[in-house]
């Protein structure tokens, strides 16, 4: 299959991007200053991240549309406000995640961002869950940019002032050049962001326009120990088809109002939520400087394997090895000792709680 | 001055009398990133050419340091244990990784010199 390209990657070439295939894309996985000093640009300032990769999924239709998405995912559409964005997953029978997602209301529907792995995949399910009488569209001529870090507000607010008024997870459409585009307050990063989404012709000069006044492009390879820091998972390393949102740490993103609703795995997670899971998401921090990748797996005192690794890196900003894994739920409490089994040495690490770094959301405005 | 070679698993090697000197290449520091890990062979063990003798770790992944050469590990460098950015500023200078007794410096002789290694790696990384 052809690699794709997305319509910054002229753009990531001439600011020296090391670039890598990703979902069927060619995307940076970093830029020439490097993943630490990337990352902690965007701690500090403010990093743009080319997401364009991610699927952009519009539904339209009529009132009917919202009682027909409850059926699909877990969440309380009926009380989302009009451009309120909720955290949510595309669910098999199982209970398991087939997709993490971003599902926003827009004016005539519901705006959707999706995993660039899974989105074909995704689009399939929905087109044969909903009625054909609903208009499904997943845009091609969309590019997505993500403006994080603390410095995001003024950098976007001197080419859009309005923004400044959006709360987290909040969005709203806005003119720039005569163009209308997208913006939500939300990201992966941990810090206070948007996700712009705009059109494919004028997505590098916007780019452009961001970087002329301060912010600077970051990579993947950052976008990764970033989101790690803040306690996000990752699609296909920390969550699968597998794996459940009761599982995965993720209970509070079930909306209460819809535990006793059918959707799909509805009735495994109800009896997840009422007696309690065998396995759990939880942070792990190693004792030394060692770093504990994905596939680590996990021991107890008694040498008997509890679990695995599903994310691990260094963290920047709180300077030092930081994982994510799964395991057996009588050690997910906080400060158990455990082990990890690194190049065949066992390595001492603790449960630690997440996130590894504070997040700075701006939740009123 | 004393002659620089290096491997095809990119280390560098200087030989002054029986002492040899090894780390690795800027080149391999490129490839890797931003270094953030390292673990060095322990002071005193016995290392066998094309072993392993220790790990680095970037933000992105792991890798084995091989040794190029065999012998007796008698220093290692723990500033680079305790700051392994410094890998990145000066790989082929003050973050040498560990200095060895050569079992046999003939072992030298078929590891690369500068001119060649430098094809070596530009040919490896397109």
């Amino acid at each position: 299959m052809e690699i794709k390209e997305t319509s910054l990657i002229n753009l990531h070439k001439s600011y020296g991007a090391k670039l890598v295939e990703f979902a069927g894309y060619h995307m940076p996985i970093q830029y020439s200053e490097g993943i630490l000093s990337e990352h902690k640009f965007t701690r500090s300032n403010c990093g743009i991240f080319d997401v364009s990769h991610m699927g952009q999924l519009f539904i339209y239709g009529d009132d009917n549309l919202t009682k027909d998405l409850e059926k699909i995912f877990p969440i309380d559409l009926q009380s989302l406000k009009i451009n309120q964005s909720k955290y949510s997953f595309l669910m098999n029978e199982k209970g398991g995640i087939c997709d993490d997602l971003i599902i926003t209301k827009i004016k005539k529907g519901y705006m959707i961002i999706l995993n660039a792995a899974c989105k074909a995949n995704d689009f399939k399910i929905l087109k044969e869950k909903l009625d054909i009488s609903y208009e499904i569209e997943l845009k091609e001529d969309l590019s997505l940019i993500a403006l994080q870090g603390p410095g995001a507000k003024n950098i976007l607010g001197k080419v859009i002032p309005e923004i400044t008024n959006l709360r987290f997870m909040h969005g709203g459409e806005f003119i720039y050049n005569d163009l209308k585009i997208y913006i939500t307050r939300s990201g992966y990063t941990g810090e206070d962001g948007f996700e712009i989404s705009i059109s494919n012709e004028i997505a590098e000069h916007f780019t452009k326009v961001l970087l002329e006044h301060g912010s600077k492009l970051i990579g993947l390879g950052a976008r990764d120990t970033l989101r790690l820091e803040a306690g996000l998972c990752l699609y296909g390393n920390d969550l699968d088809a597998e794996t459940t949102p009761i599982e995965a740490n993720l209970k509070w993103a079930i909306s209460k109002k819809r535990i006793n609703d059918q959707y799909p795995g509805s009735e495994i997670i109800k009896k997840q939520i009422q007696s309690g899971v065998k396995k759990l998401r939880v942070g792990i921090k190693p004792e030394t400087k060692v770093i504990a990748r994905a596939n680590t797996k996990i021991f107890n005192e008694e040498n008997k394997e509890i679990g695995k690794i599903t994310s691990g890196t260094f963290g920047p900003s709180v300077e030092h090895p930081i994982s994510m894994g799964y395991v057996d739920s009588n050690y997910s409490s906080i400060d158990t000792k455990i082990f990890l089994e690194i190049r065949g040495k066992k390595v001492s690490a603790n449960i630690c709680k997440l996130p590894f770094y504070k997040k700075n959301y701006v939740k009123e405005v | 001055m004393p002659e620089v070679k290096f491997s095809k698993e990119h280390e560098w090697i200087k030989l002054e009398g029986e002492i040899a000197i090894i780390g690795i290449t800027k080149h391999a520091t490129e490839m890797l990133g931003d270094i953030v890990f390292v673990e060095l062979p322990e002071k005193g063990s016995s290392v066998e050419k094309d072993g392993t003798a220790g790990v680095v770790e970037s933000t992105k992944a792991a890798s084995d340091v091989y040794t190029p050469v065999s012998g007796e590990i008698v220093d290692t460098n723990q500033t680079i244990v305790d700051d392994p950015a410094k890998i990145n500023q000066d790989p082929e200078g003050d973050a040498w990784f560990f200095k060895m007794k050569m079992k046999d410096t003939s072992e030298m002789d078929s590891l690369m010199n500068k001119e060649e290694y430098d094809k070596f790696a530009k040919e490896s990384s397109s």
